[in-house]
């Protein structure tokens, strides 16, 4: 009796120690489910991190849609940032180069961080992006300005009833995680 | 694991019980460490209590007179903190320790050496927590819900000791409630099927499986903040890629749940205390099972309620409003058997009772006002106001910390052999009673007025309310030194407590002498 109460807890313990392990685990698969779940639903805007590529954008000439930048920095980024203009018009599938001016107004080198986001999240996976200084992080040196070129298309799939697309940026300063890493070759290709 | 075994075997045979401070260091003894648990909730109790009495001192007027914001912050977040993991949930397991094998037939819990492992890990814990105070930046000051950024990019230095003690105690309830779901899966006496459990083991099982199911989650939130802040890593640091909102999400998905850790156990002890005094069984056993099961699950789909105001799609917004309310139907379910119970039985009002139909009025009133903050468009307005204090402090404060004075009152004897001073007891009763009313009933209506929470001063609108608020937060503060004095007194003698102490218990627990003996059911009991 004594003893198989014991080899009965011991499975039981096992098994309860099985799902402790297994909802640590789940926990950080929230991580990655929550990207999935904001991909699918457009949650926060998110645009794709990777390059869109150049080949079959589908066109529909039929239509146009206002595609409005916004820049702003994050409070502690001493950057001057600003789209160079501020809203065009595209029609879907069409490959279009706008560009952002950045100004180091502090005296100190610094590495900058874009983070986009697009409104309304719905669109935000119609937002193609084939070239983005988003995707790199930009160094700018103390006084220095620059003009950081975007290169996108609308996929022709947008919905109807999306006219106006809002892109926007926060620009992070990443300086001190950048000092961290012994050896970044990223920040300095392009 | 044999050897262990042997000796208490070795100790079964002489009933020894080993003295001074070893006997507490080293035991395994199921009734030491539920006595060491209650013991260490209490004067965690009283350490949280004296933070709450600093900020009331604070809000006592409005302006800064006596702590800077700095200081502030980091009372309400260690407040909170102390009162969630260092006193109500200890106290559960407290009382789990010392009844659930005394209800079930047990000799002991199932595994006695994890036992006394995940006590004594929790002082640690809160000296780990509680020296960071003293440290240079001070301690934690980002609110008990440790909110990304705040808690990574913007934090003091002694984070990582905050981090540390959270994973410490994560640890020690995880263990804590493998212990009881293995005790209450293997150890019940022969004839004690599940459906014949007393409702506080029944609530306590929901709850270990909850806690199993969450407390990992945690310690994986809190790794994520370590290494978000000292390793480099952007879980919750958008400039990385990663989402502040995101630990929202997870922080609650462990934190809605966790509020049902601490209340459903008071379910638990409510059950048991009603039937008692009310001479009449529960009624409508089997829909409280149900009931405090479905509360369990629904507790996984509604974490987002706390997160209304963060931009969610009206989708969301809706299914977790509707998921939420849904609640409310099995608490309905739970309300309704307590009042059931007690219709037309022969009631008496003793201390534990007063408690427990106090828990049941009052812990309605906090349920009330969490179905007004469930509603998404009210909720906007109530979001971090004084209205979810008042809201949250009814289910912990009138809700859990009652049913537990409720516990300590209705057990004590069974624990003491003595009676405790009936007199004395109800007049700890009315202190408490009226003055927790004084104290969070107030909240309420500056809260709807606009007060936000966390802050140390205030607009002058508030100063009237606020100063009543303080006054009933002393007296509250105050009435649990009676509280204190009741125990102790208990403990050094009083009147000699009869095996089944109240006219109306019924439970294995009663059918043992008073004070229960070192060890019980070492042969186990016949249910029939």
């Amino acid at each position: 009796m004594q003893q198989s109460t014991q080899a009965k807890n011991s499975k039981l313990v096992k098994k309860l120690v099985v799902i402790v392990i297994g909802m640590f685990g789940f926990g950080f698969a929230l991580v990655p489910l929550y990207d999935i779940l904001c991909e699918v639903t457009g949650l926060n805007g998110k645009t794709n991190t990777i390059a869109a590529s150049t080949e079959n954008i589908r066109q529909n000439k039929s239509r146009t849609v206002t595609v409005e930048f916004m820049a702003i920095t994050n409070k502690s980024m001493p950057w001057q940032f600003k789209p160079v203009e501020r809203r065009i018009e595209v029609y879907p599938g069409e490959v279009k180069l706008v560009n952002f001016y950045a100004k180091n107004e502090s005296i100190n080198d610094l590495v900058g961080q874009a983070v986009p986001s697009v409104s309304p999240g719905r669109g935000a996976s119609y937002f193609n992006k084939i070239e983005c200084f988003c995707f790199n992080r930009q160094p700018l040196k103390a006084g220095a300005e620059t003009l950081m070129p975007l290169t996108f298309y609308i996929d022709a799939d947008l919905p109807d009833d999306i006219n106006t697309l809002t892109l926007s940026y926060t620009m992070y300063d990443v300086t001190a995680s950048v000092a961290g890493e012994s050896s970044q070759s990223s920040q300095t290709g392009e | 694991m044999s050897y262990a075994t042997d000796t208490h075997d070795d100790h079964d045979d002489h009933d020894h019980k080993p003295t001074g401070i070893t006997r507490w260091l080293y035991t395994t003894n199921h009734k030491d460490i539920g006595t060491m648990y209650l013991w260490f909730s209490f004067s965690m109790f009283l350490i949280g209590g004296f933070m709450a009495m600093i900020i009331r001192a604070e809000l006592y007027q409005p302006g800064l007179q006596i702590i800077d914001p700095n200081f502030f912050n980091q009372m309400t977040t260690v407040h909170g903190l102390i009162m969630v993991f260092g006193a109500v949930m200890p106290a559960f397991v407290g009382l789990a320790n010392w009844l659930i094998p005394m209800m079930i037939g047990a000799p002991d819990m199932a595994l006695p050496r994890m036992n006394n492992w995940s006590f004594w890990i929790l002082p640690f814990a809160f000296a780990i927590l509680l020296s960071s105070l003293f440290m240079e930046g001070g301690g934690p000051n980002f609110g008990w819900t440790f909110y990304a950024p705040l808690s990574t990019t913007y934090s003091n230095d002694s984070t990582a000791f905050f981090i540390f003690s959270v994973h410490i105690m994560g640890m020690s309830s995880i263990m804590g409630s493998i212990n009881v779901i293995v005790t209450i899966f293997n150890m019940r006496a022969p004839g004690m099927t599940f459906m014949k459990m007393p409702l506080f083991v029944w609530t306590w099982l929901i709850t270990a499986f909850l806690l199993i199911a969450v407390m990992p989650v945690l310690a994986g939130t809190v790794t994520m903040m370590l290494t978000d802040k000292y390793f480099g890593t952007a879980f919750f640091d958008a400039a990385g890629g990663g989402d502040p909102v995101m630990f929202q999400h997870i922080f609650w998905f462990f934190g809605h749940p966790e509020v049902y850790i601490m209340i459903l156990p008071a379910f638990g002890i409510v059950s048991e205390i009603i039937p008692t005094f009310a001479r009449k069984r529960l009624f409508g056993y089997s829909s409280m099972v149900y009931a405090t099961s479905s509360i369990a699950l629904l507790s996984f789909i509604v974490w987002a309620h706390h997160m209304f105001t963060t931009g969610m799609p009206v989708a969301a917004e809706l299914f977790f409003m509707y998921a939420t309310m849904l609640i409310s139907v099995p608490t309905g379910v739970k309300v309704f058997n307590w009042v059931a119970t007690m219709w037309r039985g022969s009631m008496t009002f003793e201390t534990p009772m007063l408690f427990a139909v106090a828990f049941v009025i009052l812990f309605t009133i906090g349920g009330l006002s969490g179905l007004m903050l469930a509603i998404v468009p009210a909720d906007f307005q109530y979001h971090d106001t004084y209205f979810v204090v008042a809201h949250f402090h009814y289910v912990l404060v009138t809700g859990a910390i009652f049913s537990i004075m409720a516990a300590a009152y209705y057990w004590l004897p069974k624990w003491t052999g003595h009676m405790y001073d009936e007199k004395l007891g109800k007049i700890h009763f009315w202190c408490s009673l009226i003055s927790v009313n004084v104290l969070f009933f107030p909240m309420h209506f500056v809260g709807l007025a606009g007060m936000p929470r966390r802050i140390p001063d205030y607009a002058l609108q508030f100063a009237d309310f606020n100063k009543v608020i303080s006054i009933g937060g002393f007296a509250f503060g105050l009435s649990q030194l009676i509280f204190l004095y009741v125990v102790i007194k208990c403990i050094r003698g009083g009147e000699k407590a009869t095996d089944r102490v109240w006219e109306g218990a019924t439970g294995l627990e009663w059918e043992i002498p008073s004070p229960a003996p070192y060890h019980t059911f070492t042969t186990p009991p016949e249910i029939k």
